[in-house]
């Protein structure tokens, strides 16, 4: 009796919580107009999504959502390896000091880096634009970045890279052929991360985004929502992203596991 | 090449991490095609020395060259030596052929020459037929050969090996010994090895440098050290040993345990206070107790497989390990002797403990970072440099260290078969040499006490 409401528990924990998903997921399958009616199944939303028969609009701002994305979270990655194999090579005191100085932005509500970044840049005179989105993205990215790639570094020997100079390689090339190697799978988790996190995000991006008419995803959605109504196209674009991010978090999971299983094995 | 003929010449190396010393004004020569091994206990800068040694870390002081050229601030890269590290550092994401292959490939090395000597460097260390595998999937001891392998394909003029079999158990750490010599022997490459394991460093090396709290306490060889040790430290870290405190009353006379006995030490002076040292190994044991120098009860007396370990109380109240073919039941008396030549005179480092004070008043003295109270001086007003001796027995150790006047540390603890001889650490790095019946352990915090009639002082 007592295993049924645990396991009843469990089950209405995940049906609140995916409950949302799952609707817009079903009714992505339907063509009504107004979510909430299903008219029988059919396919022609996604179809249309696809055909062009959408709002160009939409369209460029998953272009730009997806461009803005893969710069932030390659940016990102390369700015959060390197952070991380500097705060790896301090020591003590000062180690412990920039780790929590890294760990503060990603703590810190989202609005308040969008507000900081919008007046940093009002400030600067910098034209608010692709390019100020970018920033702002790299800027909440990176820490991100520099909390996956930790500790793979940490759980490296640390005599390997020495031992790549005592091999003879200059410094460059025992980063390049030992160090870079070894922490590439975080990077990659990183990247991934980067990348879905910059997808996700609104609040920044609204600050940011200037008044040219330069819309992402979620720009779009929001002022499509407030014009009354989402556009129907919407719910198969959430239902693929959805899916989308379920798969990125099920190969980090997947990766995880197994360097963990291959850490067991040493 | 140059005028000498040391492949390595360290000299005067000094090395503190913070306020911490951890190499002081370390000295060492290695010559051509020798095994030697940096023996000490953890923390005593062996591992330190090595790192300098292998460019890893940068001396404080001091120079060092191999083959007469000065590589003091050379990078690691560009030393001709090559290390085998504690935990193997292998590369995860090579195979045992690209690890092995790591260092040729960089130097551009032709394909078929590195093909070639992989092979040759794998077949030295028996590791044939493991070049695809992932090393990963290799035991700590493959792992170790690999290692060995990846670093002796580089023809390197001189191998380091820090603690290389520290991390096998002890079947293989023993066949990987032989392995090391042989392949010393073979190669004919200097080796300098870093280890804590005294019987480790007796079997392998050709010279034994003993280190210990950053200094160098002996360099010999194994024989040598073993039979000849210059303090109490050497002759208690390398092989079990009763060390005790002695007089040398002349030339080839020394008193030790109550009694007088002949031996072969010249040069102390006369009635000069020295430590013996006597190995278990060379105490003569009889049932006959007539005629003997020493007389003991065995107090205990196990089986070690080759001999017998008794220990032994002697009529004069000195406890003594010995070790004998023939076992002798507990609580009976027998007689013991020494050869001559066998007993081991020791000059004692220090005979009681000096700090460097300064007066606060004509009762109170400022040393070892407080202030204590001793007997009246004359003619003191305050600010006086002192010197403060105090003996090794007068100084009070108390469990709680609030009943002493400073803190201390219990650092190293050497038994002299009637006392222990204790250094204890105080908070600001002084150290206090104390003689006690009581027993303590290896890092006890402890209060330190001294009684004013035993600070004796004199004033600079």
């Amino acid at each position: 009796m007592k295993k049924f409401f645990a396991q009843a528990y469990i089950w209405l924990l995940l049906a609140i919580l995916y409950a949302p998903i799952l609707i817009i997921v079903i009714f992505s399958f339907t063509e009504a107009k107004v979510l909430g009616n299903w008219t029988g199944f059919s396919t022609k939303l996604y179809t249309s999504l696809f055909s062009g028969s959408v709002q160009h609009s939409l369209i460029d701002a998953i272009q730009n959502t997806l461009i803005i994305a893969l710069i932030a979270a390659a940016v990102s990655t390369i700015l959060g390896s390197i952070a991380a194999i500097g705060i790896y090579s301090l020591k003590g005191r000062k180690k412990m000091a920039i780790n929590t100085l890294n760990n503060i932005p990603m703590l810190n509500p989202d609005i308040i880096t969008g507000i900081s970044l919008f007046l940093l840049f009002v400030s600067f005179g910098v034209t608010q634009g692709y390019a100020t989105v970018i920033l702002a993205h790299i800027t909440f990215c990176t820490p991100y970045v520099v909390l996956s790639v930790m500790p793979r570094l940490q759980q490296m020997n640390p005599n390997l890279y020495e031992a790549a100079l005592d091999l003879g390689a200059t410094p460059g090339q025992a980063l390049r052929k030992v160090l870079i190697p070894e922490i590439k799978p975080g990077m990659i988790s990183g990247f991934i991360l980067a990348f879905t996190l910059s997808i996700d995000d609104f609040a920044v991006t609204i600050f940011n985004i200037g008044t040219s008419g330069l819309e992402t995803l979620s720009t779009y959605i929001y002022a499509d929502a407030r014009k009354g109504g989402l556009t129907p196209e919407l719910r198969p674009l959430s239902t693929i992203i959805f899916v989308t991010v379920l798969i990125l978090l099920i190969i980090i999971n997947v990766r995880s596991q197994r360097a963990a299983k291959k850490k067991e094995v040493l | 090449m140059n005028e000498s003929n040391f492949i390595i010449e360290l000299k005067h190396i000094s090395k503190s991490f913070g306020d911490k010393v951890v190499l002081d004004d370390v000295s060492l020569f290695v010559e051509q095609g020798e095994f030697v091994t940096i023996l000490g206990p953890s923390g005593c800068g062996k591992t330190t020395l090595l790192r300098i040694l292998a460019g890893f870390g940068m001396a404080d002081e001091g120079e060092i060259r191999i083959e007469g050229k000065e590589i003091t601030d050379t990078p690691p890269h560009l030393r001709p030596l090559n290390t085998v590290f504690q935990r193997y550092a292998l590369f995860p994401h090579l195979n045992v052929y690209d690890n092995v292959a790591f260092g040729l490939k960089l130097k551009g090395v032709k394909k078929d020459e590195i093909d070639e000597r992989v092979n040759k460097a794998l077949k030295m260390v028996g590791m044939t037929d493991y070049e695809w595998r992932d090393v990963n999937s290799l035991s700590g001891g493959q792992q170790q050969r690999v290692a060995i392998a990846r670093a002796i394909i580089n023809r390197p003029k001189v191998l380091l090996l820090d603690e290389p079999l520290a991390a096998l158990d002890l079947k293989m750490r023993k066949d990987m010994q032989m392995e090391l010599k042989q392949m010393h022997k073979t190669l004919g490459i200097t080796f300098v090895y870093v280890t804590h394991d005294q019987e480790e460093a007796l079997t392998l090396s050709d010279r034994i440098v003993v280190m210990n709290e950053g200094k160098v306490q002996q360099i010999g060889t194994p024989t040598d050290i073993y039979n000849e040790p210059v303090n109490s430290f050497v002759a208690d870290f390398i092989g079990e040993s009763n060390i005790m405190n002695g007089t040398m009353i002349k030339d080839k006379l020394v008193s030790f345990m109550g009694n007088e006995c002949e031996c072969v030490d010249v040069g102390f002076g006369e009635n000069v206070p020295v430590d013996v040292v006597l190995r278990p190994e060379d105490l003569i044991l009889s049932a006959k107790t007539e005629g003997f120098p020493f007389q003991g009860t065995v107090q205990s007396c196990i089986f070690k497989g080759v001999h017998y370990e008794m220990i032994i109380t002697t009529t004069t109240g000195y406890e003594i390990i010995a070790q004998n073919y023939k076992p002798f039941e507990v609580g009976t008396l027998i007689g013991i002797d020494i050869e001559p030549s066998n007993i081991q005179v020791m000059k004692k480092e220090r005979l009681f403990n000096t700090f460097e004070g300064e007066m606060i008043d004509s009762t109170h003295v400022k040393m070892l970072g407080d202030e204590f109270v001793c007997n009246a001086v004359p003619n003191v007003e305050g600010g006086e440099k002192v010197t403060v001796k105090v003996d090794f027995d007068k100084v009070d150790l108390q469990d709680n260290k609030e009943d002493g006047t400073i803190v201390g540390s219990v650092h190293f603890i050497l038994y002299k078969c009637d006392r222990y001889h204790l250094t204890v650490h105080t908070e600001d790095g002084e150290n206090i040499y104390v003689d006690t019946h009581d027993v303590w352990d290896d890092c006890d915090i402890v209060g330190v006490r001294i009684d004013p009639d035993d600070i004796q002082i004199t004033l600079e």
